[in-house]
């Protein structure tokens, strides 16, 4: 019951800023549309990068939203005053997990449909697969913001996590340099990070028709990683500070 | 009823309440006052179960302070004005009674009380200082508390919403409610039945308005909370020359 009106109470304050709205529908899609007249003539090369991408901006995005609102609710002091009322934590992380998988899921949608239709983008598998490990991507960005706006104390030291996060993950994640290929230990390193996981799910969605074991596995893998990161969150929401 | 004894604060490098006791009547309203910096939040805080404490007991209504029983049964108003700027005042008091199981017609009722009701529709962000308080104010009145800890709630209003505010106050505590409200505004803290004022983390007075004027030896609660912050300070200020003469 609180877990539905803390889910409502954020999609009401997604949906008071008509800007981020904006953004986060036509960011990916202005991206997705780069990469088209990038690859030009390449399409074998753009359905290998787009695919991922439609993972990796949820990912990235959500992980700045989140980090930022939770950090706002810490310094504004709405965070200490709803841990003085019945709301339980896991109410607060699960409702910012379940709204903005709900913005995220629109904003895939959006993503993939443009992709598919107006860019041509093709791949063995179902789109929807795609939108699914889209959106748990997203979750997992939460996820990590939500933890991650426990390190920072001001929205300069929250943006400056993004790169800390997000950019190791995406370098290692298989897109530029084939895992096979890497050195071992940076294979290694490749193998505890959970966007390697989302990647190889979404290059299974490229390649075969149906859903591969694989790919199941591999959503697994990411949607365990959301469990330890909102379980990690939640021990880091602290009811009394000093 | 709430009951604190020898509670320890530190707060960063400071030890802001040292061995603090005291205890504030279910029912009625009790003003905490004192000069900036001498722990008042810092009290009400670990009152209200959000303050890491070093020593000493808080009890409220007889459980723990903070447990998940007593969460049910207070509000909470913190200095700054604490809700969402991005959602409008209705929207904030409906999210803030959903969480104690309240309906939002009751909600829409206590914006109309604080003064808010044609501010409902807007934006905390385009709200003036003043109506940001009381938007504030009925977020922790919504909740219909047992407890209510208000953090200077009257800040920034006019004295005709003061006199409302006040008389709200005095209800709650007539139907039974414990209001503890912190204060710098004398003419305020003549309306409390009893006075607390702490000095440095220190309980200097623990009275009724009439015994503290009376124990001053002057008729104005101005004059008489000068007095008693200044004698200590003198007081302190003996003591500490002579332990450094010694
Ligand atoms: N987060 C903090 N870290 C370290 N010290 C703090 C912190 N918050 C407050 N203090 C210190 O604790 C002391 C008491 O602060 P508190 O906020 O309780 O005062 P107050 O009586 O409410 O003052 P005011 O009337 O100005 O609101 C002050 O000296 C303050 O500097
Ligand atoms: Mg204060």
């Amino acid at each position: 019951m609180i877990l539905a009106h803390t889910t409502r109470r954020i999609l009401g304050q997604l949906r008071h800023d008509r800007r981020t709205v904006g953004l986060l529908v036509v960011v990916p899609v202005l991206l997705l549309t780069l990469l088209y007249f990038m690859y030009d003539g390449q399409e074998q090369l753009f359905d290998h990068i787009a695919l991922i991408m439609l993972g990796i901006f949820p990912f990235i995005i959500m992980f700045l939203v989140t980090s930022i609102a939770m950090l706002r609710e810490r310094t504004t002091g709405t965070l200490e005053r709803l841990l003085t009322t019945p709301l339980k934590r896991t109410d607060l992380l699960f409702g910012y997990g379940i709204a903005f998988g709900v913005a995220a899921a629109i904003q895939a949608s959006i993503a993939s449909g443009v992709a598919y239709w107006l860019l041509g983008l093709s791949t063995q598998g179902n789109p929807a697969l795609v939108v699914l490990i889209a959106v748990t991507n997203a979750v997992l960005g939460v996820a990590l913001g939500l933890l991650a706006s426990a390190f920072a104390r001001t929205e300069f030291q929250a943006v400056q996590f993004m790169p800390v996060i997000a950019i190791p993950q995406i370098l290692l994640c298989g897109l530029f340099v084939a895992r096979d290929q890497m050195a071992g230990w940076l294979q290694a390193i490749s193998d505890v990070l959970p966007l390697t996981y989302a990647v190889e799910a979404l290059q299974e969605v490229g390649k075969y028709t149906d859903a591969t074991a694989t790919m199941w596995r591999d959503l697994g893998i990411v949607a365990g990683a959301v469990v330890l990161a909102l379980v990690a969150a939640s021990l880091t929401l602290r009811r009394r500070t000093a | 009823m709430i009951e604190v004894k020898d509670l320890v604060v530190v707060r960063g490098r400071r030890t802001v309440l040292d061995g603090f006791s005291c205890s504030v009547p279910t029912g009625s309203v009790t003003g905490l006052l004192g000069p900036s910096g001498s722990g008042k939040t810092t009290l009400m805080r670990a009152v209200v179960g959000v303050q890491k404490v070093k020593g000493g007991t808080v009890t409220v209504l007889g459980s723990a302070a903070g447990s998940a029983e007593l969460r049910k049964k207070i509000g909470y108003l913190t200095q700054a004005p604490s809700i969402y700027a991005d959602l409008t005042v209705r929207e904030n008091a409906r999210y803030f009674a959903a969480l104690y199981g309240l309906e939002a017609a009751h909600a829409d009722q206590v914006v109309r009380d604080v003064g808010l009701g044609d501010a409902a529709r807007q934006l905390v962000a385009d709200l003036s200082g003043g109506q940001r308080s009381r938007a504030s104010l009925a977020c922790a009145l919504v909740g219909k508390p047992e407890v209510l800890v208000l953090d200077e709630p009257t800040v920034g209003q006019d004295p005709v919403l003061r006199d409302e505010l006040w008389g709200q106050f005095r209800a709650a505590a007539a139907a039974g409610t414990t209001v503890l409200v912190s204060s710098h505004v004398m003419d305020e803290a003549n309306r409390c039945d009893r006075l607390l004022l702490i000095r440095q983390g220190a309980l200097i007075a623990d009275d009724t308005p009439a015994a503290v004027k009376a124990a001053a030896g002057t008729d104005d609660l101005d004059a008489a909370f000068l007095r008693l912050i200044r004698d200590r300070g003198e007081d302190d200020a003996a003591l500490a020359t002579k332990e450094a003469g010694e």
